[in-house]
């Protein structure tokens, strides 16, 4: 079964494409990777899948909520079942990393006596238990991102979307994020990373797709390079 | 505590100065509001009390016998315009010609008979002292058998009564105006602190928030800082008040404060218009698909 399922997606911006003719499907549990050069649509697309963005025309499926047909009142729910993390991480700078964390939980209705628990055991998973009273201004930027992933995983969503993860980060710290996003995969959730990348992407043998001017081009999974255009 | 009210105090703690901008804002703009309800009630209060002085005055023919003058009052009393009539005897009127005209009491002493009639004086009910019912009333009095003559000063009725009639209109209009200059000031101060806030909710949205969680802490700050404010222009609005009537010469009558119907009123439009223009400004930050 596929967590994502894109058909015949088309996205305009006045008369620009951004989007044209995309199809594919994200199978679960997986750790997809959309590679390709500033503008070619990676970002947009990001968008439409987590429910930022409505499409011109085509049909997209996440996580059993139909994006192209969303109601208002779903919005929420079905964001509730994607982590989203960005380049800028969008962190709150007065808030502290457990409480940037515990507003995801507060934001979904968890009970007050639950929170403390649960923010103490996505931050051990990013490993950041023992600064969870630290504010973001007082983190490495890898740090930051690692508190953004823990807010992103803290409501446990089947589905990560993560845009640019890396694009802030030194190599060190791109290393641990891209091994953290691995070891979240690991756990049962599917991840879905935008980069412009490409050694990265090489390095790190995950299923690529690769995008140009707003097409996809090829995909990993049918053979190196192979060409969809 | 509920989140609800923890974020609402956390906007208020996180950003003090902004906050007691806003206050102060709201609070200016009310207390503008506040001067001009205060001098638009006190010039109602001015206009009614000379109104209750519109009084007219039936003068009976001389040597009508006191059980007729009697008669003819309680004729008059059943009137539905009229509140109270009082008979004034001649021996009355000149007494009290006397103690008023200072300036003719030697004349008055002179005087080998009393040249004034005997009069019965007509004070009317409240609402019914326009000129139209006035001269009515008056001409019904002179189809009283017992009656000579009937006056009411009519020129002066007239005048008061355009006086009120223009300073409704004149106070209509300026009232509204400052009213929706308050409001506009009130709704831009509550935007402006919620844009600083723009990140806040975004961030809210992403992590599937539904709008009622999002809306409710800036909602109750809102409102809290409508209150606040309006609390704040009533105290000085009191303070105005205070400095007026301790330096200000007395005219017709003694200055009033605002009612307390108006001053609810007017602390709860404060809040409510807090209430409202963060539910506007909000709501700007809310549309299902576009957070940036």
């Amino acid at each position: 079964m596929s967590e994502i399922r894109v058909e015949r997606l088309r996205k305009e911006f006045g008369s620009v494409v951004a989007l044209d003719d995309v199809d594919f499907a994200f199978p679960e549990g997986m750790v997809t990777c959309l590679l390709g050069p500033s503008g070619c649509g990676k970002t947009t697309l990001m968008r439409i899948v987590a429910g930022l963005e409505r499409p011109t025309r085509g049909e997209v499926r996440v996580a059993g909520f139909a994006v192209n047909d969303l109601r208002n009142r779903d919005v929420p729910r079905l964001r509730r079942r994607i982590g989203i993390v960005f380049q800028d991480f969008r962190l709150l700078e007065d808030r502290t990393a457990e409480e940037n964390v515990a507003l995801a939980l507060e934001a979904t209705g968890m009970r007050a006596d639950q929170i403390p628990a649960r923010v103490l055991k996505v931050l051990s998973q990013v490993g950041l238990s023992t600064k969870s009273r630290s504010y973001p201004r007082e983190l490495s930027g890898g740090e930051q991102q690692r508190v953004a992933i823990a807010r992103a995983l803290a409501n446990d969503p089947p589905l990560l979307l993560a845009d640019e993860p890396t694009g802030n980060l030194d190599e060190k710290a791109t290393r641990a994020v891209v091994q953290l996003l691995r070891d979240i995969n690991a756990s049962g959730t599917s991840v879905v990373m935008a980069t412009h990348d490409a050694a990265l992407v090489r390095e790190s043998s995950f299923r690529t797709l690769e995008m140009k001017q707003g097409r996809l081009v090829s995909d990993s999974a049918r053979g190196a390079g192979e060409d969809l255009a | 505590m509920r989140p609800v009210i923890r974020e609402c105090m956390l906007g208020f703690t996180r950003a003090p100065l902004l906050s007691t901008l806003s206050i102060s804002t709201i609070a200016f703009s009310l207390f503008t509001l506040g001067l001009f309800g205060l001098v638009a009630v006190n010039l109602r209060h001015a206009l009614t009390a000379l109104e209750n002085r519109v009084e007219i005055v039936a003068y009976l023919l001389r040597g009508t016998p006191i059980e007729a003058a009697m008669i003819a009052a309680e004729d008059v009393t059943a009137f539905p315009e009229v509140a109270r009539v009082t008979y004034v005897p001649a021996d009355s009127a000149l007494a009290r010609a006397q103690a008023e005209m200072s300036e003719f009491r030697e004349a008055f002493r002179d005087l080998q008979v009393n040249p004034l009639p005997a009069s019965l004086e007509v004070a009317l009910h409240p609402g019914q002292r326009d000129p139209e019912t006035v001269a009515a009333v008056a001409e019904r009095l002179r189809g009283i058998g017992v009656v000579e003559d009937v006056r009411f000063g009519e020129e002066w009725v007239a005048g008061l009564a355009r006086l009120r009639r223009i300073a409704g209109l004149v106070g209509g209009v300026i009232g509204l105006a400052f009213a929706g200059v308050a409001l506009v000031i009130i709704a831009t101060t509550i935007r402006m602190a919620l844009l600083q806030r723009s990140r806040e909710i975004a961030i809210l949205r992403l992590v599937g928030a539904t709008d009622g969680f999002i809306r409710a802490p800036y909602l109750l700050e809102g409102a809290l800082k409508g209150l606040l404010g309006g609390v704040l222009a009533l105290l000085l609005t009191w303070a105005a008040f205070a400095l007026v009537r301790g330096g200000a010469p007395e005219v017709v009558v003694a200055p009033i404060f605002l009612p307390p119907v108006i001053i609810a009123a007017g602390i709860a439009a404060g809040t409510l218009l807090g209430f409202l223009a963060s539910l506007v400004s909000v709501g700007r930050h809310l549309r299902p698909m576009g957070v940036r």
